[in-house]
């Protein structure tokens, strides 16, 4: 199938139904495998000891909460450009999900800094910025909730994303620009990892089982989505058809 | 395998993320099933877009 034919949601909507069953089969086995590594395989750092552990769920939620926002930009492009009604659906069930990873970061980031920091919360910029993109996330929910035209809807959240997108890298370069108590980039560095591959293979395991994850219930948001929509226009066909008969 | 002396923040983080993950899934599959339902209904009611009907 030319990938220009996912352009269409009926074909798109036929792919997702049989892509799902296979996704949620990989979320669950690589989400598994990557429990047990974290904590059958993966030793305890020589600081921090076992609240290490909470690095593999905290970490790609992070990077999850990022990519959403990234996805969603992506999207209001399609939205402001080229009109296309499927980078519509995507931006607006996106959100939601997004701002669930967001909420995992900052919760288990407060739970690791609790007996690492000696405080659920610090308001530095690492923390404070990954709030407001929370908070961003929920300004988006709330347009597409309150605007009741869905085009109307979909132009304001895609400006809001868009100029939201100014938070990514302050996000990501927030450890380097200011002094925080959270620790710099350990991961995604140009002199490579600094954490030890018994670390840092558990921690990329569960990393594509969240990325996994994201897509499956993005897929299947996306599927409910257009459910919704074309339920809409039978509404409004149905109204019309009622009103047409009547007078 | 021990959690050590933090082992209530280690499991308080992997219960909240379980959770969120849980409601969300929960949430995404009741809706897809209610947009389902809602559609089937009107449909048995004759009312289809115009690309789901017959061909005359």
């Amino acid at each position: 199938m030319p990938l220009i034919d996912l352009a269409n949601p009926t074909r798109f909507l036929r792919l997702v139904e049989r892509l799902l069953p296979w996704l949620a089969g990989a979320v669950t086995l690589v989400i598994a495998i990557g429990i047990y590594q974290a904590f059958f395989v993966a030793p305890d750092d020589y600081q921090q000891g076992a609240t290490v552990k909470i690095m593999f769920i905290h970490v790609p939620s992070a990077w999850l909460s990022m990519f959403g926002w990234a996805v969603m930009s992506i999207a209001a492009l399609g939205t402001l450009v080229w009109r296309h009604p499927l980078a519509d659906v995507t931006a607006k069930v996106a959100a939601p999900i997004g701002a669930a990873f967001t909420f995992i970061c900052l919760a288990t980031g407060s739970l690791w800094g609790r007996p690492m920091w000696g405080t659920y919360w610090v308001w530095d910029a690492r923390l404070t910025s990954v709030l407001v993109l929370f908070l961003m996330y929920l300004g988006v929910i709330l347009v597409w909730r309150t605007v009741e035209d869905p085009s109307r809807a979909a132009r304001a959240a895609a400006i809001l994303t868009l100029v939201g997108a100014i938070n990514l890298p302050i996000i990501k370069f927030s450890v380097d620009w200011w002094n925080t108590l959270h620790q710099p980039a350990s991961v995604f560095r140009i002199s490579g990892p600094s954490i030890h591959p018994a670390l840092l293979f558990p921690l990329a395991i569960m990393a594509i089982g969240f990325v996994l994850l994201y897509v499956t219930l993005l897929l299947a948001a996306i599927r409910t989505e257009i459910l919704r929509r074309r339920l809409r226009i039978l509404q409004l066909m149905q109204a019309e058809s009622a009103t047409s008969s009547r007078s | 395998m021990s959690l050590g002396p933090h082992a209530a923040f280690i499991v308080a983080a992997y219960a909240v993320a379980a959770l969120v993950v849980t409601v969300l899934v929960a949430w995404i599959v009741a809706d897809y099933r209610i947009q389902k339902q809602r559609l089937a209904n009107l449909e048995a009611h004759g009312i289809t877009r115009r690309s789901t009907r017959p061909e005359r």
